[in-house]
């Protein structure tokens, strides 16, 4: 019994780090992906979706739509960012980190002095499975299935939409797509839009399980740097696999040796694979795919 | 070069310990380094002098404040070094800065009994944090590692290096009788004591004051002569091109661990100073707020130039100290701002757009002078 237990237990640690890391990366693997842009205000946006989530599920509206409504907030939010900083600093990466690090210290301060230092929270919903000794929110497989199906929405837009056919042609050849009439600009803007609402779905679906402080950002924003890097440039091969195989890492050295452990183990995976793999575990596994 | 010649000519008609003057000044001036009239150099003696001069005006605690606020110009000078000339993008000099702290505090606290001085642990702070920036180095860039992908690694590096600080509490985690203090970190470090045998000194707040400021112009003097020799010129031109400096037979990687290896040293004996001016440090001066500091100050000063990279350090987290002293609740929000502000509007920092402007002012070309 005690060996299904010890299964089990991992098994929900990493499908719950699984969830994490993917919701946290998703939308900026996109906007670093196609946009060449490092948004380190991204935890901070995961934030506004929390906090806009929370806010709406006070007022009574369901948890699916209030869920709905942060992503929508912060996807609204983003494109504002977008308009007034991002698109002065299309090309310039580093720039960018530090012109949105700069963001984020706005964003938090912001948020600290107009709602306080806490907003109320809101309970975690469905409860707890048991199995013998065995026992775990259901919410923390809720996480991973969301995650799972947010991949299979990007794809799905990415592929079957008359956007993502010209945002793939962008990234692919910017000069190209615009001579052939494709309002880039807008393409960037939609892109901006698009990464900013997961990352408000993202917190959406963190607020019932975290406390809501301003700072809450901060301790999403490595995970989800780390992932994107991890995984490269093709974003719905490499955001699943980096967020796979940092969870099982994390998951793993979490349970001998503590959170803190796990943390470690992430970033000195992270420093590895970067070193190993420059072009992320993406490169890698088409490239083993292709043979 | 052709500046330095006419420097020189000018002066030859004058007498010759002059001309030798200008002569050994022109090895501290070139192209990426701003200042090089007379009135420069002036103004130099002029604000060197004040400074000097502050502590016999101020209060203790004025002077301690100050002395703390150019503690932390070393770390933006290590960052300058190595991002502003050399292009290496490190997002973690804190972890040197903290590493040159911590090793100060172990082999100060250790050998201060033995020894009667902190020199040994004034010179290991600065190795240490040099062997790891080396170490880190020799990882990074013979793997082909640059860009972003130097700022996350280097994140990574300074993170880690806060999360296992942050597990030695407890009596086990101690070095000799240096306890390293967990999260809440180490106390009891040492002043600064210099000298030996018969005559020690152990420095008072004015002492470590005048120390730090001297130590400061030296290493900005010494970091305008190798900016501005041939090893500076080639730390610019791997910044401009890699791929044309490798092309034109030069060991870019070699250059960069070089470059990063001083880096680190620089950083690291800021950060024994800051350990030993407030005999205390902890794990979060490596976290991940701390590490974006630097990164601000000289991004809104200039990070090309060493002017800039001292003078943002000492706008920003001067006017950032008040603010926040005087509990205003913007401070935070107001770097926010300047961040954002000197990224859209002023990208190569205020220091070297003020200095454009009044060259193009008062340039001596246009000027009609009689």
């Amino acid at each position: 019994m005690s060996t299904v237990t010890t299964v089990l237990d991992l098994l929900t640690i990493i499908a719950s780090g699984f969830g994490t890391l993917v919701l946290v990366a998703l939308g900026l693997a996109i906007i670093f992906g196609m946009m060449g842009i490092i948004n380190l205000a991204h935890g901070e946006f995961i934030m506004i979706g929390a906090y806009a989530t929370a806010l709406s599920y006070q007022q009574g509206i369901p948890l699916v739509l209030a869920i709905v409504v942060g992503g929508f907030v912060t996807g609204v939010f983003g494109v504002i960012v977008e308009r007034l900083v991002i698109q002065h600093l299309y090309d310039r990466t580093i720039d960018s980190m530090v012109a949105t690090w700069g963001l984020s210290l706005i964003m938090t301060q912001s948020v600290l002095i107009v709602f306080g230092p806490t907003l109320g929270g809101i309970g975690t919903p469905f409860g707890a499975v048991s199995y013998g000794s065995y026992s775990a929110s259901i919410y923390q497989w809720v996480l991973a299935a969301a995650a799972v199906f947010l991949l299979s929405v990007v794809y799905l837009l990415f592929n079957y939409t008359e956007y993502g056919l010209h945002a793939k042609a962008t990234i692919e050849d910017e000069e190209t797509a615009r001579s052939l009439g494709i309002d880039t600009d807008r393409i960037y803007m939609i892109t901006f839009f698009v990464g900013s609402l997961l990352a408000g779905v993202a917190g959406g679906l963190f607020a019932p399980t975290i406390s809501l402080v301003p700072s809450l950002g901060g301790s999403y924003i490595i995970e989800a740097f780390v992932t994107v890097i991890v995984g490269g440039a093709s974003v719905l091969v490499g955001v699943p696999a980096s967020g796979l195989a940092l969870s099982i890492i994390n998951g793993g050295a979490a349970q001998f040796g503590g959170a803190l452990a796990g943390r470690v183990a992430l970033l000195v995976v992270a420093i590895l694979i970067i070193r190993l793999l420059p072009e992320g575990i993406s490169e890698y596994i088409t490239e083993h795919i292709r043979g | 070069m052709s500046d330095k010649t006419e420097t020189v000519e000018e002066a030859a008609g004058e007498t010759g310990l002059s001309q030798r003057l200008y002569g050994a000044l022109s090895r501290f001036e070139g192209p990426h380094t701003i200042g090089t009239s007379d009135r420069f150099w002036l103004g130099f003696l002029i604000v060197v002098a004040t400074i000097l001069s502050y502590p016999m005006l101020a209060s203790e605690f004025g002077v301690l404040t100050t002395t703390t606020l150019f503690v932390w110009v070393f770390l933006s000078l290590s960052l300058s070094i190595c991002w502003g000339y050399a292009g290496i993008f490190s997002f973690g000099q804190t972890a040197f800065f903290g590493l040159g702290g911590y090793t100060f505090g172990v082999v100060g606290i250790n050998l201060l009994p033995v020894t009667g001085g902190t020199n040994l642990a004034l010179l290991a702070a600065i190795l240490v944090p040099a062997l790891g920036a080396a170490a880190v180095g020799y990882f990074m860039f013979y793997g082909r590692v640059s860009g972003v992908y130097v700022a996350i690694i280097t994140l990574a590096v300074t993170l880690i290096l806060e999360l296992l600080f942050s597990r030695t509490a407890g009596a086990e985690y101690a070095i000799g009788s240096a306890q390293l203090g967990g999260y809440n970190g180490m106390t009891g470090i040492p002043d600064l004591t210099l000298g030996a045998g018969p005559v020690v000194i152990e420095l008072d707040t004015m002492g470590t004051f005048y120390f730090v400021v001297g130590l400061l112009i030296v290493m900005y003097l010494a970091l305008r002569y190798v900016l501005n020799s041939n090893y500076g010129y080639l730390m610019v031109a791997t910044r401009e091109s890699e791929d044309r400096t490798e092309t034109l037979g030069y060991d870019v990687r070699l250059l960069k661990l070089q470059v990063f290896t001083v880096a680190g040293g620089v950083a690291g004996l800021g950060g024994a100073l800051y350990a030993s001016t407030g005999n205390f440090i902890s794990p979060p001066i490596m976290g991940l707020a701390f590490a974006a500091l630097p990164v601000i100050w000289i991004t809104v000063g200039g990070r090309k130039t060493l002017i800039g990279a001292i003078l943002g350090t000492l706008a920003v987290r001067g006017l950032s100290n008040r603010l926040a002293s005087a509990g205003s609740e913007l401070a935070v929000i107001f770097v926010g701002l300047l961040l954002l502000a000197s990224v859209l509007l002023l990208p190569e920092g205020a220091v070297p757009t003020i200095n454009q402007y009044l060259q193009q002012r008062f340039a001596p070309d246009k000027g009609e002078q009689p």
